[in-house]
């Protein structure tokens, strides 16, 4: 089976959800999630069946690659659609509060559906995006998903945070579509070619580089925009802080995870231009540095758990830019760059999925996500708790967690590649790291938190999780510990 | 047999996932705990002290399952467990002190806070202290230690004692973090300083020898210095632990400062010195003159301290003096000494811990003029027990702590006589100054003593009780292994002979 059914089968499932909440009357909507959920397990089955092209030498496949790390991508795009409708299911009463005006005789979940089919089409479009390898398809599949985003982030429109985030998501996503499509159009100009190989053969015999380092400036801005680097990640904790929780999760890991991908495969005919790669270098690096410096300064006076995950969020993404940045000298390192992004990125979506289901349960239970909200969790729900610990744990790399590889693999990239100043930057980010991490370990376990009887504040909505989400999170976290252990069987998917 | 060492460390884990997933907290961990201890006793009897030597070492029930391949498809990283002489000792230590610690943590009900967390973080610090002594591969040696932190963390937060415990759960863990992060840069250099193909210890010693030494190593060896140093309050970098130790609940300041604390000076025994001698040749006599500092400068302020929890602190910082002695002077005796002493350290201070947290439960306070004197009368079998604790911490004969700290200081003179020189060098210097040390320790060993438990009862003294049989068991356990080990020294000497016998290339 060629791989671009998989996203048919998704968008079709999307289409399917709306059909059934169309027609089929259907009572307790939240069988809809269970449906989008249930198909993807079946995609992301099918994803161990893909076939490679019978003749790759044709026009499609300019558009669409079919390789070990396209199919890694989409399967971190599936599971983490999985786990962001699971949430979901759990944020109906925040929908009912918060979402679309219900009219009088509408169903009372009304909007839920489109809640669910909007993430399925987003899951499309960033499967797509891990296979493309053209400069049209990169672009639509990009818009695909930031168009959808754009609905998904203001989806509480009776919530200010969520309009504000929604309308800095738009300005920002607009403006960075803008310098995209004029990267890209230079990038043509320079090389007249628009499938990557072929640029990359143009890149390669150039001689004036000044062309394609403009455009190279442009597509960097736009992309850092996407995976949320400096210098246009200063909209990340506006946003996250103001979308929905589950579609904070998606912006996390899906969006940043998918746009990697495509930063990845456009730098790399940069990288292997003789020319170019040594400019392209020194530039990551700095984005390297400047991200990392920001992204955990930043996060180290947050009071926000999800402006927090944001800052975070682009502290991960400072070392992945870094891992970037090693990419032509890594003679001798044990992984390449692309595995070691693609393992980061895996590290990071395990974790953070964990995280963003823990927050999104403990702010509809507390009505809030400032650090104050997770005050005394380890009273008032030691599961939780303890699931966060793990999360931040992995998050800041202490080992025999998976996120120590994430870093592990990316130091010695550094090393190899000897970006000492990064390099340098990076294991004073990572220090910076257990701070903040740790403070959310002790706002949990060592702060008190009491509601007006005198009882640990919201207790009895804490255990009332879906049964889903506590199978999700309990597989999150058994794999956090497991592939800690042995991350060798991640890296083997990615051989 | 094969899979014993994975038995040993994953056991306290298990313990530790029942616990969390609803198995009765205090039943579990006891058991856990002797089964441990039982297993590792079999395995001790079981281990063969003349196995062949391969490279300087002689791992005995190994195992290893290969975590990271390289291009080629060689294990670069194993979880790989393995024991030798030195490990086994160490091993020992942990199995022998985890029963006590969990024997004198209060009873399920009287624990304020959640008590399987309680239970649960003594277990996981066990657990980080097992697999770093029984890990063969280099990564997971540093891994398992980390593991500790986090319950640290936790268990001084949430169960310590003093109004400060938060400030010092966070004082311990970002000093251990940033100390941690300093080692981990050094080991990630000697991995590339040893050819960057494999973390096994044993081949990146091999490796270290065919390559050579380069003039870079030196600065190696200081990283791990500073790295390993902080780990085991080298001075000046202990300023975490007095307070810390004084506030954490008992059971943690047994298995922090008795056993977990060790794993410092066992990674500069194991790695440091094999890997880079001419580095340690280099930074000897910056070594000597920060021992000096652990032994002298905070032997002096622990004279001066009023409680008995941070006299007992302080005191275990500078025990390390001793200890970093036998590890400077890197030739065969000085090694023993400092792995003996590592032991009856770990044991003594665990002890004394156990002590001082039985007198806070009856007192409410470890202020040795708020308690009084006299308490001999009182509680003679309390008395009794802690006057044999304080002569082993100051190392009469008779206790392990004297056998070992005597090889330390044979160990400091044996170049002398190995050279003939007739005049003093630093190392010797080192050692008669320490000698002081010994003067130190009795001083406020038995200062604290007299202060206690002679002298005419404090009018208006709480009543409190002796200690009962159950309270005994502990205690006289730690005890017994003092003594035997002190009438005794070859029962564990035998085990380090072997494992030693790299240090005979290594010295001057």
């Amino acid at each position: 089976m060629p791989a671009y059914y998989l996203e048919i089968i998704v968008v079709l499932l999307g289409l399917a959800v709306l059909t059934f909440d169309a027609v089929g009357r259907v009572e307790d909507k939240r069988s809809l999630a269970g449906l989008g959920v249930l198909g993807l397990v079946v995609v992301f089955f099918l994803l161990f069946k893909t076939s490679k092209p019978a003749d790759p030498g044709s026009v499609f496949w300019k558009f669409y690659a079919t390789d070990s790390l396209a199919l890694f991508f989409k399967g971190i795009a599936i599971l983490t659609t999985i786990v962001v409708l699971l949430m979901a299911n759990d944020f109906i009463p925040v929908l009912q509060r918060f979402g679309p005006p219900v009219e009088a005789k509408a169903h009372s979940q009304s909007g839920f559906a489109e809640f669910v089919a909007l993430p399925l089409f987003l899951c499309a479009g960033l499967m797509w995006m891990a296979s493309a390898n053209h400069l049209v398809s990169i672009f639509v599949s990009l818009e695909l998903v930031t168009v959808t985003f754009y609905v998904l982030v203001a989806y509480l429109r009776r919530h200010e945070l969520s309009l504000e985030a929604g309308v800095k998501y738009l300005i920002l996503g607009a403006l960075s579509t803008g310098l995209l499509v004029y990267g890209l159009a230079w990038l043509y100009g320079a090389t007249g070619a628009l499938d990557l190989s072929s640029i990359e053969k143009a890149l390669s015999a150039t001689e004036n580089p000044l062309p394609a380092l403009f455009a190279l400036a442009f597509i960097l801005a736009a992309m850092a925009f996407k995976v949320g680097a400096l210098p246009t990640a200063f909209w990340i904790p506006d946003v996250y802080q103001g979308a929905p929780t589950p579609v904070t999760a998606l912006l996390a890991v899906g969006s940043k995870s998918a746009g990697f991908i495509v930063l990845m495969r456009l730098m790399t005919p940069f990288l292997k231009s003789e020319l170019l790669s040594g400019k392209v270098v020194a530039v990551l690096a700095i984005m390297a540095v400047a991200t990392l410096l920001y992204g955990n300064f930043a996060a180290l006076l947050q009071t926000n758990v999800k402006r927090l995950l944001g800052y975070s969020s682009i502290s991960h993404a400072g070392f992945l830019v870094l891992a970037l940045a090693s990419a032509p000298s890594h003679g001798g390192a044990l992984e390449t760059p692309a595995t070691t992004v693609a393992f980061y990125l895996a590290s990071y979506a395990i974790t953070a999925l964990l995280a963003c289901l823990v927050l999104s349960i403990v702010s509809a239970a507390r009505h809030g996500d400032d650090l104050d909200s997770f005050r005394g969790l380890g009273k008032a729900s030691p599961f939780l708790a303890l699931l966060m610990l793990l999360s931040m744990a992995s998050m800041a790399g202490v080992p025999l967690t998976i996120g120590f590889w994430g870093k592990f693999f990316v130091f010695q990239q550094a090393v190899f590649s000897r970006l000492w100043l990064p390099l340098g930057v990076a294991v004073i980010g990572a220090a910076a790291g257990f701070y903040y991490y740790f403070r959310l370990i002790f706002s949990m376990y060592l702060e008190t938190a009491t509601g007006a009887d005198g009882n640990p504040l919201g207790k009895d909505t804490l255990t009332k999780i879906g049964a889903g989400s506590r199978i999700a999170m309990i597989l999150l976290a058994l794999a956090i510990i497991g592939f800690g252990f042995f991350p060798g069987s991640i890296l083997a998917l990615l051989r | 047999m094969t899979h014993v060492i994975e038995f040993i460390v994953f056991l306290p884990l298990l313990a530790a996932l029942a616990i969390l997933v609803g198995a009765p907290a205090r039943p579990t961990a006891l058991a856990a705990a002797f089964v441990g201890l039982i297993t590792v006793l079999v395995v001790a009897f079981q281990f063969n002290p003349d196995h062949e030597v391969v490279g300087g070492f002689a791992y005995q029930f190994t195992s290893s399952l290969p975590v990271l391949l390289d291009a080629k498809g060689n294990a670069v990283l194993s979880l790989a467990f393995g024991l030798d002489g030195m490990s086994l000792v160490m091993v020992l230590l942990t199995a022998l002190v985890l029963p006590a610690a969990i024997l004198v943590s209060p009873p399920e009900s009287g624990i304020k806070g959640n008590p399987r967390l309680y239970y649960l973080s003594s277990l996981l610090i066990a657990a980080g202290a097992l697999g770093a002594f029984c890990s063969t591969d280099l990564f997971f040696f540093y891994a398992f230690h980390e593991l500790a932190l986090i319950p640290t963390f936790l268990m001084i937060g949430m169960f310590g004692h003093g109004a400060n415990r938060v400030k010092t759960a966070w004082t311990i863990t970002l000093y251990l973090g940033a100390g941690s992060l300093v080692l981990l840069g050094g080991l990630v250099a000697l991995f590339y300083a040893s050819g960057g193909t494999t973390f096994d210890i044993s081949e990146m010693v091999q490796q270290a020898k065919i390559i050579g030494p380069a003039e870079s190593d030196r600065w190696v060896y200081l990283v791990l210095l500073i790295g390993f140093g902080s780990l085991v309050s080298l001075f000046p970098f202990h300023t975490w632990a007095a307070r810390a130790y004084a506030e954490a609940p008992t059971p943690t300041a047994m298995l922090h400062a008795g056993v977990l604390k060790k794993f410092g000076l066992y990674g500069l025994l194991r790695i440091a010195q094999p890997m880079l001698p001419d580095g340690a040749e280099a930074w000897q006599n910056l070594v000597l003159v920060l021992l000096l500092g652990n032994i002298l400068f905070v032997g002096y302020s622990t004279i001066a301290q009023k409680r008995l929890d941070l006299m007992l602190g302080n005191s275990s910082v500078m025990h390390m003096g001793f200890i970093f002695l036998g590890v400077a002077s890197a030739n065969v005796i000085g090694a023993h000494g400092a792995v003996m002493l590592m032991f009856a350290h770990g044991i003594s201070i665990a002890l004394l811990f156990a002590l001082c947290g039985g007198l806070r439960e009856r007192f409410g306070s470890t202020d040795m003029a708020e308690i009084g004197g006299g308490l001999a009368t009182k509680m003679p079998r309390f008395g009794i027990i802690f006057a044999m604790a304080a002569f082993a911490s100051i190392g009469l004969p008779g206790f392990a702590n004297f056998a070992s700290e005597i090889l330390v200081f044979f160990g400091a003179f044996e170049p002398m006589q190995k050279s003939g020189a007739t005049t003093l060098g630093p190392l010797q210097w080192t050692c008669v100054l320490a000698l002081w040390g010994v003067v130190i320790s009795a001083v406020y060993m038995l200062r604290a003593f007299r202060r206690l438990f002679n002298g005419p009862v404090r009018v208006g003294a709480p009543d409190c009780a002796d200690l009962t049989p159950a309270e005994q068991v502990p205690l006289v356990l730690l005890l017994g292994v003092l003594l035997l080990v002190g009438f005794v020294p070859g029962l564990l000497l035998k085990y380090l002979t072997p494992s030693l016998e790299l240090f005979s290339t290594l010295g001057r």
